[in-house]
This record gives structure tokens, C-alpha cells and sequence, in this order.
């Protein structure tokens, strides 16, 4: 419907709008993070929960200790191998739909500490991510700005066609393959299902 | 005390105890003591309890890896060359074999003194490589031994627990130690760095 | 150390449950494999790495400049007091020294972090107990003052990287040293607003006294320290036994509990918080002027000569060591951290046996744990 067709009924007490735009409304008002957090990320992540930049006032007043009552996982910190079976898990434990931020540059690539041994290069080598925030860490403003991306990402999937978002096509996999402790790291090392290696990226 | 006394004491108390001063050459100054490691266990108990030393508070435990060394010496020596008496240059190499290390930084709480510094080597960083865990004496130690056996692979014989505390049980390799060399294919993007052409 | 199990008949109740590592009260990723009769803790066996990001191995390949930001990151809610045992060892390991105007920034810069990591300890201990966030915030709102100041002097908020070898990385000015008056004077009334809602608390007390008793022995014996060896009686605070930095000149009392029990720890953190206030009042009317590093210090492309140092500071949690051993390269040969935290919880098996597990999470809160710290 035209955009001034609107704003002119409005004035006039109507309210018009499409099923559609009133689910993603509802949707992206009321996501709930899990209480996730891995390392100094997370006490930006908490500063931003707090009185000064509330992020209640997006909608994520309640942030759900329980994956199976959450939408949002907040990846903020460092990913080591020793952990990361248990972020997958956790991921495919969250109900549909669900979203990933990676917080932080340790959640993106593995941030300052790259080098090491323990680390994984990125959290998305395992599971799908919808924001990256860099930083290290993203000041509480840089959150509040990757959660409005979030809502305007949220408000701007159709719920029927060919983009429909994943938790609405069944043949898209929801959970994905937990990672094993191997002698020397993590079997498999990376999803390639989920992952956009940079170097296939680069053999075109 | 000084770490002189402490030497001399230790020596002349636990029987069959051989200690040596390792001077710090930076101005730090602080010296330490090098125990062999069959006397561990007595010597930290005498540390502890000695009524003038009281040292109760083990503070840091660590484990340093020092890997094989070759040294090359020049000798200058007489030999028959080409029929006629010349000076050659000979050099000559001698692999100085590695070790395992564990340094104790000890303090007293009681009398508020310290660092004493307690060191052990282990015979070698291949098959021997045993220490005597001193957390029956001290406490403190109990996770940093822990720690020190899971990173460079030392093991504490006499500790009451002694599993990987920082990497996953499975794991076989002992990452810190200096010839740890990472899986290959870890850092994909390195990969099409190196390799030539790519 | 586990209790014993109870009778034959009642063994197949005995439950062994995993609290972690995601956990809303584990202070990050730390996991307790918890062995249970009823509610009654029998067994309690803590399991670490989660957050293991190879600190030391990356230092042993970081320049020991560039060793400092990595600093910041370790016990991520005190970066300056992180920044200045590091920046001590390293002055030790090349004879380096300190004029005294940095001197008395540092200390002023370490004593604002203490008291924004005590006030954060005492939230987060509320928290768990399930006050619902309202001391939280009361905490965080000061603490966004003080991290208003770091950020105004150093440029971050958190990870300030602000130390240096031989004094720190930029002045203060007249102006910043008001601001900090400013908060520091504000801080008393919010002390005593924090006190009256919380020290005479029923429900705090009845939760926190006599549970996860500490006793004197077991704690010097354990490497314990910090406000948790000073809840057990033990009078051994760093600032006046090693006397590092300036601060034989400034006047305060070293808080001392009696039993070592959680609210003991607790009490620790709130006086000591009124302690460094009064400390920073010292330091802010006594700054002198001066150089703020000394010029003569390199920095880029340090190398020590060969040989090593043992460095130690109070930190918020205790007593954080630095040990450095050089070859003589522009990188530390060996680089270890005595991490507080961890050997802090070396203790905790001990503190909870035969409590409640709802006890477990009040006694691992007053530990003041920071899992950067204990994985580094």
C-alpha cells in the first residue's frame, strides 16, 4: 500500500498495514537474548543492559538464562576449541527463529588472539551469523547499533517466496553438526556448509 | 637469611641434597636456587617449616622449556695438508641436551619476606621427564602443576590429581613447549598465502 | 577431600550434575561438576579452560611492548592494575625507574579500579543471590563514572593500555584530576546509600554468614590472597608489605574478618572500598608535578639483558605475579602470569563440601572470579 495512502488514513484514526510487516513488528520488538556471554565482551554486553544505555528499551528486557526460551545469542568473547561444541550445541538447542550477533572481534575471526592454539578463527566457522560488530570491544552504542540492524533485518524478511527467512523453508537445516574434541584440535575444523571460506572465495 | 645460608643449610640437613646458586644476571638480582629433583619433596618441606625461613606462601609456579642446543666451537689445530704442516680451523658441534624446568617463587607470610626462587630440572624432554610434585606441601601448587603438566607435559609424581586442567582431555600434544607446531590446516587463509602461485 | 556417600540404600540418589559453562551465575565460562545428595554438595571438582586463549604463548611471539594490550585483556574488569604488574616486572627485569608523578597517576588510576571492581563484585554477588540486578545497577552506574575518566585520559573504556616501562603513556590534566575529585568525593554518599539498602540486609546475612567458611591455615596454604585471605584474618596486603609503587606514603587500614565466611569477603570489598577513597584523596591533593615517564626509557625494540624477574602487585582479586625470563631478543623468552583467580579457587571444593548448592553459587561469587584471568 502507497506510504501517503497511509499516513493520511492514520490521521483519520485507521490503521492500515499487512499481516506481514505486523509479525516481523511483533518479531523484532521482543527479541530475548540468552545469557551468553564468553569474556570482556560480555561485561559491554552487560554495561548495556544497564541504566545508562538500556537496551531494554528495544525489546530485550529479559535476557533468558535457558537457550530453549531464547531468540538472540550474543557470541561475545572469544571462542576457544574447548567451547565451541558447546556454543553449536547451545545454537541448535535455541528454537526457531533465531539469530546470531558475533560481538566482538575475537567472535568474528578470533580478534587479538588469533594466533593460538585454542582459539577458533570465528564462530563462524560452525554456525550462521546475521551481525558482525567489531571492536574490541564494541562500546555498548556499538551493540545498541547492531541490535536496530538486527530489527531492521528482522522487519525486512518476506514471509512468503523464494526469501522467505530459514525458519519458515523445512528443507533448510535448523541445527547444525556439533564439533568433536580430536587429539590435535576440532574434527571437522570448520561447516563448510555455513562457512564462507575466504579461499575457495578466492579460486572463484 | 641469605640464599648463601639457605644453601649451605639445606645441604648439610637433607641428606644427599645437592643445591647450586643460579645467579640472575638481570638487576632484578634475584637468584635462585637450583635443587636436584630426588630431593624436591624434603627440601620444600624444610623450607616450610624451618622456624627462621617460615616460608609458607608458594606463590608461582612455573614450567620453562629449554629445547636441545648446539654449540660450535672454532679450534685452531696443526694437520697435514696437500703434504705440508698448515694451521686449519676446525669446528667442532656439541648438542647441549634440553631440559624441562620448574621454578617455585616462595614467600613467608609470617615473617613477610621473600621471593626465594626453587628451581628443578628434569633428566631430559624426551622419556624422563618426572618431578616430585610438591603440593603435599604446599597447596597453591595443586592447579599450577596441573597446568604445567597438561602445557609442556611434565609429570608430578606425588600429586593428587594430576589431569589436564586447561586443554580437553583427548589432547595429545604439549602446546607451550617450544617445537609445538599447530594442526596444518587451521588457518586456511595462510594457507593460500604461502603457498607459491596461489 | 569428598564427604563421605551416604548409606548403601540412598546411593542411587546421589546426582551429578554440571552447573556451567553456561551458566547465568558462573562469572563466565566456568564449569563445576557438582556430586549431589539432596541438596547437599559431596563432591565438587571445577573444570577450567573454556577460556583458555594462550596468553603466554602469544607473548612469547609479542614484542614486550606489544605485550601490553594483551595485558589489559586478562583480568578484563582491572586493565590498569593489569597494565602496572606487567609494566613492574618488566621495570625490574631492565632496571628501569619511575618518576613520581607517574608514580602517584598510577596509583591513583590502580585505586579507581579497585574500587569500580569492588562495587561491580558486590553487585554480582547480589545478583546471584537474586536480587534481581537493582545493586548491579547501582554498581554499574558508578562504575560508568569511573569509566568515563579512563576513557578521557586513556581513549578506551575497558582496555586501557595505558601503562608504560618507566611511567605511563600520557599526562593527566588539572582538569581531569577535578573531574576524578569530583567522582571520588561523590563516592562516600554512594557508599553509605550502598551500605544502609545492604550490610543490615536480613536476607543477605542469613545467606551469607557462616556459609563457606575459610579457616587461616588452609588459605596461606593455599596461595590464597587478597580480600579473600584478609576475610580470613590474615593481615598481608601487598601495598604495605612489598611496598611497591608510592604508597608508604599514604595512610589506610588494611580491613581484617574475623570468621572467613562469605560475608566476611563481602565486608572486605565495602571497606576497602571506603579505604581507597580514602587513599585517592590522599593521592589527588598530593600529586606533584612532572615528568610523566621517564625519558630515558626505550620502548620500542626493549631488550633485556639475559636473565629474569618476579613482579607483583595488589590487584582487586590478589596477588598478580608477572615472571619474565629474557634471552636477550626483543621477545620475553618465557612469560608466565600468577593469575589471582585461579588460585583463589583452589579452595572452593573445600569451602562447599556439606553446604547447599544453592550455597555453591554465593560462595564462588564472593571468590571474585574473572575467567580471562583464570584460563588466560
Amino acid at each position: 500500500m502507497d506510504q501517503d495512502l497511509k499516513t493520511e488514513l492514520s490521521k483519520h484514526g485507521i490503521f492500515a498495514t499487512s499481516f506481514e510487516e505486523l509479525y516481523n513488528w511483533g518479531r523484532k520488538n521482543s527479541v530475548w537474548p540468552l545469557t551468553f556471554g564468553l569474556a570482556c565482551c560480555a561485561i559491554e554486553m552487560i554495561a548495556t543492559t544497564m541504566a545508562r544505555y538500556d537496551l531494554a528499551r528495544f525489546g530485550a528486557e529479559v535476557f533468558r538464562p535457558s537457550p530453549r526460551q531464547a531468540d538472540l545469542m550474543i557470541v561475545s568473547g572469544t571462542v576457544t576449541k574447548k567451547m565451541a561444541p558447546q556454543v553449536v550445541r547451545l545454537y541448535n538447542q535455541m528454537p526457531e527463529p533465531k539469530y546470531v550477533i558475533a560481538m566482538g572481534a575475537c567472535a568474528i575471526s578470533g580478534g587479538p588472539f588469533r594466533d593460538g592454539y585454542n582459539v577458533l578463527k570465528g564462530i563462524d566457522r560452525y554456525i550462521p551469523v546475521d551481525v558482525h560488530i567489531p571492536g574490541c570491544p564494541p562500546r555498548p552504542e556499538a551493540l545498541i547499533h547492531a541490535f536496530m540492524t538486527l530489527q531492521d533485518k528482522i522487519s525486512a524478511q518476506h514471509l512468503t517466496g523464494e526469501s522467505r527467512p530459514r525458519h519458515l523453508k523445512q528443507d533448510l537445516p535448523s541445527e547444525f553438526p556439533v564439533p568433536e574434541f580430536g587429539e590435535h584440535g576440532l574434527e571437522p575444523q570448520q561447516n563448510d556448509e555455513v562457512f564462507r571460506n575466504p579461499l575457495k572465495v578466492l579460486q572463484g | 637469611m641469605t640464599l648463601e645460608e639457605i644453601r649451605s643449610r639445606l645441604e648439610a640437613f637433607v641428606p644427599g641434597c645437592h643445591a647450586e646458586i643460579v645467579v640472575n644476571g638481570s638487576p632484578s638480582a634475584q637468584n635462585s636456587l637450583l635443587i636436584d629433583r630426588r630431593h624436591g619433596l624434603q627440601t620444600a618441606m624444610y623450607l616450610r617449616d624451618h622456624p627462621e625461613l617460615q616460608l609458607d606462601f608458594c606463590s608461582n609456579v612455573t614450567a620453562v622449556d629449554w629445547p636441545d642446543r648446539e654449540e660450535t666451537e672454532t679450534i685452531k689445530t696443526r694437520k697435514i695438508v696437500d703434504g705440508v704442516e698448515k694451521e686449519v680451523e676446525e669446528t667442532k658441534k656439541t648438542t647441549i641436551p634440553g631440559y624441562l624446568e620448574v621454578v617455585y617463587h616462595l614467600f613467608s607470610i609470617a615473617k613477610k619476606e621473600g621471593p626465594v626462587v626453587l628451581r628443578m630440572h628434569t633428566a631430559n624432554r624426551t622419556d624422563d621427564v618426572t618431578l616430585q610434585s610438591l603440593t603435599p606441601v604446599w597447596r597453591s601448587a595443586e592447579f599450577q602443576e596441573r597446568e604445567a603438566f597438561d602445557l609442556f607435559g611434565i609429570v608430578f609424581e606425588g600429586h593428587p590429581d594430576l589431569r589436564r586442567i586447561l586443554m580437553w582431555e583427548g589432547f595429545t600434544d604439549h602446546p607451550m613447549r617450544k617445537d609445538y607446531v599447530p594442526p596444518p590446516d587451521d588457518d586456511l587463509e595462510l594457507l593460500a598465502v604461502s603457498k607459491p602461485g596461489a | 577431600m569428598t564427604q563421605a556417600l551416604p548409606p548403601e540404600a540412598e546411593q542411587d540418589e546421589v546426582m551429578e550434575i554440571s552447573m556451567g559453562p553456561q551458566h547465568p551465575s558462573t562469572h563466565g565460562v566456568f564449569r563445576m561438576d557438582v556430586r549431589l545428595d539432596g541438596e547437599r554438595v559431596l563432591r565438587l571438582k571445577p573444570v577450567f579452560g573454556y577460556l583458555h586463549r594462550n596468553h603466554e604463548k602469544i607473548a612469547e611471539a609479542a614484542s614486550y611492548l606489544a605485550e601490553i594490550p594483551y595485558t589489559d585483556r586478562l583480568d578484563y574488569l582491572c586493565s590498569m592494575t593489569n597494565n602496572w604488574g606487567y609494566a613492574l616486572a618488566v621495570e625490574k627485569l631492565a632496571g628501569l625507574t619511575v618518576p613520581e608523578r607517574a608514580e602517584y597517576i598510577r596509583v591513583i588510576v590502580s585505586e579507581l579500579t579497585r574500587l569500580q571492581n569492588h562495587a561491580g563484585m558486590v553487585g554480582f554477588l547480589l545478583q546471584d543471590m537474586g536480587a534481581s540486578g537493582t545493586p548491579l545497577m547501582y554498581a554499574f552506574r558508578e562504575r560508568e563514572k569511573v569509566l568515563d575518566l579512563f576513557e578521557s585520559l586513556s581513549g578506551a573504556r575497558m582496555m586501557c593500555n595505558y601503562m608504560r616501562f618507566g611511567g605511563v603513556r600520557v599526562d593527566c590534566s588539572a582538569e581531569w584530576l577535578g573531574q576524578a575529585a569530583k567522582v571520588v568525593g561523590g563516592f562516600g554518599g554512594f557508599l553509605d546509600e550502598f551500605e544502609q539498602l545492604l550490610t543490615g540486609n536480613e536476607i543477605l546475612m542469613a545467606r551469607t554468614q557462616g556459609v563457606g567458611v575459610l579457616p587461616r591455615e588452609l588459605a596461606i596454604n593455599a596461595g590464597v590472597t587478597g580480600p579473600g585471605l584478609r576475610a580470613s584474618g590474615v593481615n598481608y596486603d601487598l601495598r604495605k608489605v612489598d611496598r611497591y609503587g608510592v604508597y608508604e606514603r599514604f595512610q589506610f587500614r588494611v580491613p581484617l574478618g574475623e570468621h572467613g565466611d562469605v560475608f566476611d569477603r563481602y565486608m572486605m570489598r565495602v571497606l576497602e572500598m571506603r579505604e581507597s577513597v580514602k587513599i585517592l584523596e590522599q593521592a589527588l591533593r598530593d600529586i606533584p608535578s612532572g615528568p610523566f615517564i621517564d625519558p630515558k626509557a626505550r620502548l620500542r625494540g626493549l631488550r633485556p639483558k639475559v636473565g629474569e624477574a618476579y613482579a607483583r602487585i595488589e590487584s582487586p582479586k590478589g596477588e598478580l605475579g608477572f615472571y619474565l625470563i629474557s634471552d636477550g631478543s626483543p621477545n620475553p623468552y618465557r612469560y608466565r602470569v600468577r593469575p589471582p583467580s585461579l588460585i583463589n579457587l583452589t579452595v572452593l571444593e573445600d569451602m562447599c563440601l556439606g553446604q547447599n548448592i544453592a550455597d555453591v553459587v554465593v560462595i564462588l561469587g564472593s571468590i571474585d572470579i574473572v575467567m580471562g584471568e583464570v584460563d588466560r
